[in-house]
């Protein structure tokens, strides 16, 4: 297998639930390189957050090797961003003070960090709202705060969790423009790009954002497709509406659902 | 201005129905022949406060005294044994069970107790009041520090923040209006520890002053020593509303 930034080897993970052992992953194979931007795509409960979790370091796989940036993960892993689906900002910290936590939390000084969390805030849209509360924010300037957080150490990893998931379908797509912003796609070549790791039940939010989605079937989660996803760069609005965008949703659609055929009764 | 205005605003039908309620407490009194011991007219109160043989201020400092004292050490008590419920599980195990058991103890049985081991004096009536307020800040100071959202406590395993500074940055401010909610319940809590330990035991004191109305029928100082307790009391509570105001603003509207 070729070494990427990201590699899991067989990873598996079972709990113990009360009517017994479950098997929330089995058999997960994959190895993301650096610079990607890959979706993990699945229907509820098939691990795809669990993986998540497993590759920070956060949970512990009960089988298989997960290795990143060439070291094998048994503890949380330095240098990563994380955004969850909720932006769960501190309510009592204004939203520059929340950008900055992340330097408190890793014992680094805040004061050095400033200029670069007010760039941040900046560049996500939120030039003005530094010292606001983050309950005067709306849904959607709230997750790009938790954005702009993630980003505050310049991780080159980052790992979000349904980012979009609880915001309405609107200001869920401009997120998806804005983080393609963020991420730099128009700006750097592939090599200073971030690897980003996506996770996400909307396949059309998947194919416009990803290099590459990884299709998971559930219970235990396993990976059931491994799509390239060679639609030109920067991404537009316009693309949502092209033929190669449709046939790269209904492959996955059909991937997930495991129909060749899709019927008329959706 | 406007402040004010809103607040007149907000508050002119308690005002008229408090002035009402006294008109015709003190008409009820005056036409319909009540006589004073059974129910003194809010005048003889006010004379009773004011101009009456009862000297005041050492009886309502020290009441005063004994409801600060009780309140602080609750306050500190119980949020000290919320930290250690919170921190460590073994302490959690070991203290509440025991906690329960306290609490669930009617306090004024133990007030005679009290005067066998400590005597006549201020520090037991100080405890009582402690007794009896202490609980719900042992609650809610750890139920505050554990309910913070997982995500938040995976964001400072990421960070590989150390225990205490997660205690700092986010549980402990996450506590807070939990603990402010908490002392408001402790505030009248206090008062009520702090009157039940006069009526045990004392030689001063608003309560104390209330037990030796009981043999000179002297009903309108009773009610006047009321009145004390409960300026001191809506003061008290007054102040921890400001403090949550203050310390907590953007818990507003919580409870």
């Amino acid at each position: 297998m070729t070494k990427g930034l990201i590699d899991l080897d067989r990873v598996g993970m079972t709990y113990q639930a009360a009517s017994g052992p479950v098997e929330a992953l089995a058999g997960i194979s994959a190895s993301i390189g650096a610079g990607e931007f890959v979706s993990l795509v699945g229907p509820s409960g098939c691990g795809k957050s669990t993986l998540l979790r497993i590759v920070a370091g956060l949970r512990p796989a009960t089988t298989g090797t997960i290795t990143v940036a060439g070291r094998t993960v048994t503890q949380p892993i330095p240098d990563v961003g994380m955004v969850f689906q909720a932006p769960i900002l501190l309510k009592w910290r204004s939203i520059l003070e929340n950008v900055l936590l992340p330097a408190e939390l890793a014992g680094k000084d805040p004061r050095a960090l400033r200029s670069r969390a007010e760039q941040l805030l900046e560049m996500a849209g939120l030039g003005g709202f530094g010292s606001k509360l983050p309950r005067e924010l709306s849904g959607g300037m709230q997750q790009r705060a938790a954005l702009c957080r993630a980003l505050l150490l310049d991780p080159p990893l980052l790992l979000m969790d349904e980012p979009f998931g609880a915001l309405d379908a609107m200001t869920r797509d401009d997120m998806a423009l804005e983080l393609l912003r963020i991420w730099g796609e128009k700006d750097v070549g592939r090599e200073a790009r971030k690897t980003v790791v996506f996770v996400t039940h909307s396949i059309p939010e998947a194919v416009f954002l990803s290099d590459r989605v990884i299709v998971m079937s559930a219970r235990p989660g396993r990976i059931a497709a491994d799509l390239r996803i060679d639609l030109p760069r920067p991404r537009t609005v316009e693309l949502r509406a092209s033929e190669a965008f449709g046939k790269l949703n209904l492959e996955i659609f059909r991937a997930l659902t495991g129909k060749t055929i899709v019927g008329t009764a959706l | 201005m406007t402040k004010f205005g809103t607040l007149a605003n907000r508050y002119w039908p308690t005002l008229v129905l408090f002035a009402f309620l006294l008109a015709s407490w003190q008409a009820a009194v005056t036409f319909g022949n009540i006589r004073e011991y059974l129910l003194p007219a809010p005048l003889s109160v006010w004379n009773a406060l004011w101009h009456g043989d009862t000297a005041w201020w050492p009886h309502l400092w020290t009441t005063t005294f004994e409801i600060i004292g009780a309140f602080l050490m609750a306050a500190v008590v119980g949020v000290a044994l919320g930290v250690a419920i919170a921190w460590s599980p073994v302490l959690a195990n070991a203290l509440v069970p025991f906690l329960v058991f306290v609490n669930t103890l009617p306090k004024v049985a133990i007030a005679p107790l009290f005067l066998i081991w400590m005597g006549y004096g201020i520090f037991p009536n100080m405890l009582m009041g402690a007794l009896i307020g202490f609980f719900p800040v042992v609650i809610n100071t750890a139920v505050g520090l554990s309910q913070v959202e997982p995500d938040m406590l995976d964001l400072g395993r990421v960070f590989n923040a150390p225990k205490w500074k997660i205690f700092v940055k986010i549980r402990i401010p996450n506590a807070l209006p939990y603990i402010l909610s908490a002392l408001k319940i402790t505030a009248t809590a206090a008062v009520v520890g702090a009157i039940v330990g006069e009526f045990v035991a004392s030689q001063r004191g608003l309560g104390y002053v209330i037990v030796t109305t009981q043999s000179s029928m002297n009903t309108s100082v009773a009610f006047a020593a009321l009145v004390w307790i409960s300026v001191v009391g809506l003061l008290l509570y007054g102040a921890v509303v400001l403090l949550a105001h203050l310390w907590a603003p953007w818990a507003e509207g919580v409870d």
